[in-house]
């Protein structure tokens, strides 16, 4: 069968009445929480994972990537209307976005961030589906030794050279990887990290590091930042229809983020900083209107980075489904939910999981068409979320904290831990280092030892392994180049900006 | 960070950060006394339990110094950050809750401690209208119990507040059936 007929085939399993529900569920839930400050994508799916002992895997991912969708939806209502990004993807739509509700136009940066978000949600789906079986040709000559060293590649770049610093990010991926350590080794049963206690055995659950780093993290922040700005909702004014003049000057931005943004979303690096921020640039520097950026606000400025958001998110889903790599938080706990059932994303998925795969992808179009709808008309229903009081909003968020730990094993030990990540969580957020790469850090790092272990004895505890096939050397290189690249650059570009006030008589 | 500040002012001592360089190098610590106490079959030298604790442990040792490094030099936090002055009082409020919320889940029950958590973070949120507070933590908290909790199967320590109302639900349930 080719990707038509598997598509054809995830059609029929998503068009379920019970897999349709499910999909809206999560496409209304996951604008909701996109709107809402201080909730995210990550949060919300890793509070319900435990869905996974209740449904069929096909309901729950198709759930949650509904939530995944619709949070990327929702986030840009709120980066327009209060300017306050809810993460780092929809800065660049708060640039623009918000300076055009200001001065009215609030109506058409909502319809062109709904509709390019529709237009490059659908080509990025469009791609993940043509490229998956691609990606898995290749993947099928991968060695544990190439999975090892593809794993490190993505490491070094969700960490080190996305973000504003190299050492802070893989310190935070390192905490991850202790964190992921703890409880017992699988393979010799030997207990690890444990200090003597017996409720370490298990490992710590997913669910209490995001909830502890997302939830009761943030929540300390904001309690600590309280005074620190108060944020206020623009009112929504002007049509919520584009004039002519406006689609005139979206559909191409739509177009080239689309084509910005699925690229790098796909690649083993993932993050949808770096497209937002290229699309913007390029807008910036395409538009024959460049005198409305930063003033009252380009629309061109809103449609390419919020496409390029998108397209990057449905991007991100190509190495999770064919090799298992995630590069986002949200994709690390999507991982452990297949491995709550016992699936192991990878090459085969495509083919021995053929009807969760297609299915999952075919929802994925059917929420592009839920979200459209429901950012669109239904966005009065959006902004009114927006004027939730923080206290309440804070206070409930620890509420939902508590039920998704405590009803994991009903142990105060789990909620003491939550809390001392908690704790962590606010330091790391008050001293600009990344939460991501511990989530991924923890989910990932387990999957990286066991491929650097059976590496390591099928070569009979050679080393050189990794070095010798030519594919596995190649990935280490780029992860070394990504390491050490940026930092030699910087430093040469501060030699030569520097080079003539050194030396004047040089030159 | 622009080069041209640091050139300019000699660097400063940056303390919290410092903390929390040293903070990182005492986990590695701890990680390399867990991973010494790791017994290892002399069958996986090469490949067992401890190689990847022992790059762990070596990569955190050298962040850690990085860290300090970066500390002595000054340290990193964004301007705007260390103006901002902490809401400690607020803060407390917020850990009060959690606290309370910590020592009275068990003795009471989910939803009495839920409240009580609610209105202690409203407070330090700067809400001053406990009584509302209270109202609002208490529907969201049988929200959460009742749709959250019982839909996902997930087991909250029941209290009185939640054996009472299951009794009234089963009871309810068992007349329609009836």
């Amino acid at each position: 069968m080719d990707t038509l007929g598997y598509l054809a085939h995830g059609f029929a399993v998503a068009f379920t009445p019970t897999n349709l529900l499910w999909c809206l569920v999560g496409t209304t839930l996951g604008t909701a929480i996109g709107v809402l400050p201080g909730l995210g994508p990550a949060l919300t799916i890793a509070l319900l994972l435990p869905i996974t002992y209740q449904v069929a895997p096909e309901a729950s991912f198709i759930l949650f990537a509904g939530i995944y969708y619709g949070a990327m939806y929702g986030g840009s209502t709120t980066s327009i209307l209060l300017n306050t990004p809810g993460e780092s993807a929809t800065i660049v739509t708060a640039l623009e976005g918000n300076r055009m509700a200001r001065s009215g136009r609030g109506g058409a940066a909502l319809a062109t961030s709904a509709i390019g978000s529709f237009v490059a949600g659908t080509l990025g789906t469009l791609g993940v589906a043509f490229l998956a079986p691609i990606v898995v040709k290749f993947a099928l000559a991968f060695g544990p030794a190439e999975y090892f060293s593809l794993m490190v590649l993505a490491f070094i770049t969700v960490s080190a050279v996305l973000g504003s610093s190299s050492v802070r990010g893989l310190t935070s991926l390192f905490v991850g990887f202790v964190i992921g350590m703890i409880g017992v080794d699988l393979q010799t049963g030997q207990p690890r990290f444990t200090f003597g206690m017996g409720e370490l055995l298990d490992g710590v659950d997913v669910i209490i590091v995001a909830v502890g780093l997302f939830a009761v993290g943030e929540t300390l922040y904001m309690a600590s930042r309280r005074y620190a700005g108060k944020d206020e909702i623009v009112p929504l004014k002007g049509s919520l229809y584009m004039t002519a003049a406006e689609w005139a000057r979206s559909w191409k931005p739509w177009l080239r983020g689309a084509a910005i943004g699925f690229p790098i979303g796909a690649m083993p690096a993932g993050g949808a900083e770096i497209p937002t921020f290229l699309s913007y640039a390029i807008e910036k520097k395409l538009s024959k209107h460049r005198e409305e950026f930063g003033t009252v606000g380009a629309i061109e400025g809103v449609a390419g980075p919020e496409a390029a958001n998108n397209a990057s998110a449905a991007g991100v889903l190509v190495p999770m489904l064919t090799l298992g790599l995630p590069t986002s938080a949200t994709a690390a706990i999507m991982l452990s939910a297949f491995q709550s059932y016992g699936i192991n994303p990878g090459p085969l998925l495509l083919t021995t999981q053929a009807n969760l795969v297609w299915g999952l992808i075919a929802s994925l179009f059917i929420a592009n068409v839920i979200l459209v709808i429901l950012n669109l008309p239904l966005i009065g229903l959006w902004v009114r979320l927006l004027k939730i009081p923080a206290p309440q909003l804070y206070a409930g968020i620890l509420v939902f904290a508590t039920v998704g730990t405590y009803g994991i094993s009903q142990s105060p030990t789990d909620l003491v831990i939550l809390y001392l990540l908690g704790a962590a969580g606010f330091l790391m957020r008050r001293f600009d280092f990344p939460t991501a790469p511990v989530i991924i850090g923890m989910i990932l790092g387990p999957l990286a030892e066991t491929q650097f272990r059976r590496a390591m004895t099928i070569a009979n505890g050679d080393w050189t392994v990794f070095y010798r096939h030519p594919l596995s050397l190649t990935l280490l290189t780029l992860a070394f180049i990504g390491l050490v690249g940026p930092h030699i650059w910087a430093w040469i570009e501060h030699r030569r900006t520097r080079g003539p006030e050194h030396v004047p008589g040089d030159a | 960070m622009s080069t041209s500040d640091q050139q300019a002012s000699p660097p400063r001592l940056a303390v919290p950060e410092l903390l929390i360089g040293i903070g990182l190098l005492a986990c590695a610590g701890a990680v390399a006394w867990q991973t010494l106490a790791i017994p290892v079959s002399p069958l996986y030298s090469k490949v067992g339990p401890t190689v990847f604790p022992y790059i762990t442990m070596a990569g955190m040792i050298l962040l850690s110094l990085l860290l300090i490094l970066a500390a002595l030099r000054g340290g990193w936090q964004p301007e705007e950050e260390k103006e901002t002055p902490t809401d400690w009082t607020s803060m407390g409020f917020v850990v009060a809750g959690l606290v309370a919320n910590l020592l009275l889940i068990q003795p009471l029950g989910f939803t009495a401690a839920s409240v009580i958590m609610f209105v202690l973070v409203c407070f330090g949120f700067g809400s001053r209208h406990p009584l509302r507070d209270a109202l609002v933590g208490l529907v969201l908290a049988l929200a959460a119990y009742f749709g959250f909790a019982r839909a996902l199967g997930v087991n909250i320590g029941a209290g009185l507040i939640e054996d009472q109302l299951n009794v009234l639900i089963n009871g309810v349930f068992g007349i329609g059936k009836g």
